[in-house]
């Protein structure tokens, strides 16, 4: 009993206090700013391996790109990734950095479906489904309720059976295979069913979203209520991503 | 000869490997394995050639550190002897041959699909009509878990046959994460897609498998990388391992509803994997292992910052585990639970830490070294009774290992060089093949080119393909209820298994 006291009191306070104003330590690629320089864009399109960049003007689609980060090593005066992690939204296109832009990546409150913020404002359960994720993002879900982040004083947890859930959190690709389940589980989740995508590979597929053997008709199918984008996404990704959607308070306008 | 030899990482002219008959083939890769633990199959598959199947045998030899290869035609219409009725190393590679191009065996003892493949040869056969095993008994009844389980993981179903609360078997019926990695290596053409490709395979070995990956490119594209690059890879490697096991402690506390030991060792991971952040900008090292190339230095400064890391997280690791290992209600339900003994191991051919539990000396690290392995002189942590306890002790001592590992690595941090090598394409008709060992086990990447010097074939083994069946084997007659703590002891992967 006093070994385990002194183990607690050894590791002292472990919690982040602030999940919305904490740092991230070192280096670490979020939000992506572009500056208006004037690089060979043929070169720079040809580069990103998921054809995240586009022309005209030069924007990223962090719902594509997989920040290996190769276009700011190559290009360092054009792109830059800032540590900003709050990269989550509710707008499939809010999710575009263009040149010359620099501004933070929010959810925008017009759009949020009215039941989502009336009724799972200080609770929110949800039903993890990995679809052909590769279990790094499914690693960040899991540490995003572990001591330090501790998502769970937010009230929000992730359950067991989809009746107890308010929507479902998607991860990977979807594989054909996946496919089938995947609807299963959604039918089974009462309303108001919201769809959070976890991760570059859930939101456009990512590298192996192309491939013959995933089944992406599922994504037609619905509204999605949250993109929450990264490889993988990071827990502080996850946490502001999913405050922003359903709290009053924690949004700044 | 009717065989060839080559070290791991080499690149020979597919023309060497030997071609012989189908039953000379058969005699001669049963015979390897007859009699010899210290040989394994590392992998056997087949690509079409024309219109026939070459089937392509590897096995290891931990002795010599020679890799035995030896090939044959064979037509997708064929009814073959199998392998497996001689040894069961070769039980899965014979159903993924037998389901990627219909060649069936006639004496196979459990010719079941394995992950229902997307360009499989019978499309009739679907993830949804499984042909699981049965038994027919008033007394007994079947549990299924999955695909989707309660926690977040990556889905697979489990089917159990109970008596009661015992397990009397346990088929494990995998495939839901098929994402077609090995197509997309060949559809995608970019080195940096293809790099992107490898860190999916299984994002919980991302150094494992891109470290497998590079070695690929590197040796069929005929280049020596620089000291640095490999200090950055052992290194990463190391880091990469301490970091799961540690997890992996935390999850094996949780399931046997240790509070404090999950909520400790799940908060010790942490450290670790945000120093890789700080390293190369990605919790779980994506981006940091590129072939031919060191985008992101090690250098003096993080060396420092390391152990000041390691010094804060070794005092709290010892005296953690002191408490757990301690503890008797946490020894009671880690001792002589799930065991899985010596003789099973090596029939079925299990790697790394499932093949290290039972006294089955299987390590990379030793048996065929690359990066700085050879300097270290890596000794393997053997332990000898196959329960859950051995692979909870394996995971302590391998964390100790791997923090010495490290702090001697990072004793001396070697000079970048600036050079960053320059790729030729590929040499034309050749195969390579690269063994890594991961936190999982051994994880084996083979490439064939054709003449053009194209990848016609790039094939991808995670240790979990040989060692999802121990898992199985290991609940035959313990309670349902510490399935869990069985699960989570030996940790496989599913996307890496399913690919």
């Amino acid at each position: 009993m006093f070994d385990n006291v002194k183990i607690v009191y050894h590791q002292g306070k472990q919690f982040i206090p602030d999940v919305t104003t904490a740092k991230v330590p070192g280096i670490f690629r979020g939000r992506p700013v572009i500056s208006l320089e004037k690089v060979n864009e043929a070169e720079l399109l040809e580069l990103c391996p998921l054809d995240a960049i586009t022309a005209n003007p030069v924007s990223i689609d962090l719902g594509k790109c997989s920040f290996c980060g190769e276009c700011a090593r190559q290009f360092p005066n054009k792109i830059r990734f800032t540590t900003d992690y709050k990269l989550a939204s509710n707008d499939r296109l809010g999710l575009i950095v263009k040149e010359g832009e620099e501004k933070p990546i929010e959810v925008n409150l017009e759009t949020i479906r009215k039941d989502i913020r009336q009724v799972l404002g200080s609770s929110l359960k949800l039903r993890q489904v990995s679809a052909g994720g590769d279990n790094s993002c499914e690693m960040e879900l899991n540490a995003a309720n572990n001591v330090q982040f501790d998502m769970s004083r937010f009230g929000i947890d992730f359950v067991a059976s989809p009746r107890h859930a308010d929507g479902i959190v998607i991860t990977g690709p979807i594989t054909e295979n996946m496919a089938v389940p995947l609807q299963i589980c959604y039918d089974a989740i009462p309303e108001p069913k919201i769809i959070v995508l976890v991760g570059t590979d859930a939101i456009s597929g990512g590298i192996l979203g192309k491939g013959s053997a995933v089944d992406r008709s599922f994504l037609d199918k619905y509204p999605i209520d949250l993109y929450i984008p990264g490889n993988p996404a990071h827990p502080l990704t996850i946490i502001n991503g999913l405050l922003d959607l359903t709290r009053k308070r924690k949004v700044q306008k | 000869m009717n065989y060839t030899t080559i070290v791991n990482k080499q690149t020979i002219s597919v023309a060497e490997i030997p071609e012989v008959g189908y039953y000379e083939f058969f005699g001669l890769n049963t015979g390897f394995l007859t009699g010899a633990p210290e040989r394994h199959c590392v992998n056997y598959f087949g690509y079409p050639v024309d219109s026939h199947i070459k089937l392509i045998c590897c096995i290891a030899d931990d002795q010599t550190h020679q890799i035995y290869l030896s090939s044959c035609l064979v037509k997708a219409s064929d009814t073959l002897d199998s392998f497996t009725a001689k040894n069961f190393n070769f039980e899965k590679f014979e159903r993924e041959i037998c389901e990627n191009f219909g060649i069936n065996y006639t004496d196979h003892p459990w010719l079941k699909p394995v992950r229902y493949a997307h360009n499989r040869a019978d499309q009739s056969k679907t993830i949804a009509n499984y042909p699981f095993f049965s038994i027919e008994s008033d007394e007994l009844h079947e549990v299924g878990v999955g695909p989707i389980h309660a926690g977040i993981i990556e889905p697979g179903h489990f089917r159990f046959i109970c008596n009661g609360e015992q397990i009397l078997h346990l088929e494990i019926q995998l495939g839901y994460q098929h994402r077609g990695i090995e197509q997309q290596f060949l559809e995608k053409k970019k080195l940096l897609q293809r790099s992107t490709i490898a860190e999916s395979i299984a994002g919980d070995t991302v150094v494992g498998h891109t470290t497998a990956f590079s070695q690929v490119w590197e040796s069929i594209c005929g280049i020596q990388v620089s000291h640095d690059i490999e200090f950055s890879r052992t290194l990463a490697l190391e880091l990469e391992r301490m970091a799961v096991h540690t997890g992996d402690l935390s999850a094996v506390c949780t399931d046997i509803a240790y509070q404090l030991g999950s909520s400790v060792f799940g908060r010790l991971r942490t450290p670790i994997i945000n120093f890789m952040q700080e390293w190369c900008g990605n919790r779980l090292s994506k981006g940091l292992i590129r072939p031919g190339r060191n985008p992101f230095p090690f250098s003096p400064e993080l060396a420092n910052r390391l152990t000041g890391v390691l010094d804060i997280y070794e005092p709290h690791f010892l005296e953690m585990n002191v408490q757990l290992f301690q503890l008797p209600s946490a020894l009671s339900r880690f001792e002589r639970t799930g065991v899985v003994s010596y003789d099973d191991v090596l029939s079925v051919g299990t790697v790394g830490m499932a093949a290290r539990m039972s006294g089955l000396n299987r390590d990379i690290r030793s048996s065929h070294p690359f990066g700085l392995y050879p300097e270290i002189a890596h000794e393997p942590i053997i332990k000898h009774h196959g329960d859950v306890y051995s692979r909870v002790q394996i995971r302590k001592a391998e964390v100790k290992q791997s923090m010495q590992y490290i702090r001697n690595l990072i004793q001396n941090v070697p000079e970048v060089s600036e050079n960053e090598a320059s790729f030729e394409s590929p040499k034309p008709n050749s195969f390579t093949l690269s063994l890594v060992e991961g936190w999982r086990g051994e994880i084996c990447h083979c490439t064939i080119t054709d003449s053009q010097g194209e990848l016609i074939l790039y094939k991808v083994k995670d240790p979990s393909f040989h060692n999802w069946l121990a898992l199985a084997l290991a609940v035959r007659n313990n309670e349902i209820s510490d399935f869990p703590i069985c699960n989570k002891s030996f940790n496989l992967s599913y996307s890496g298994h399913d690919l």
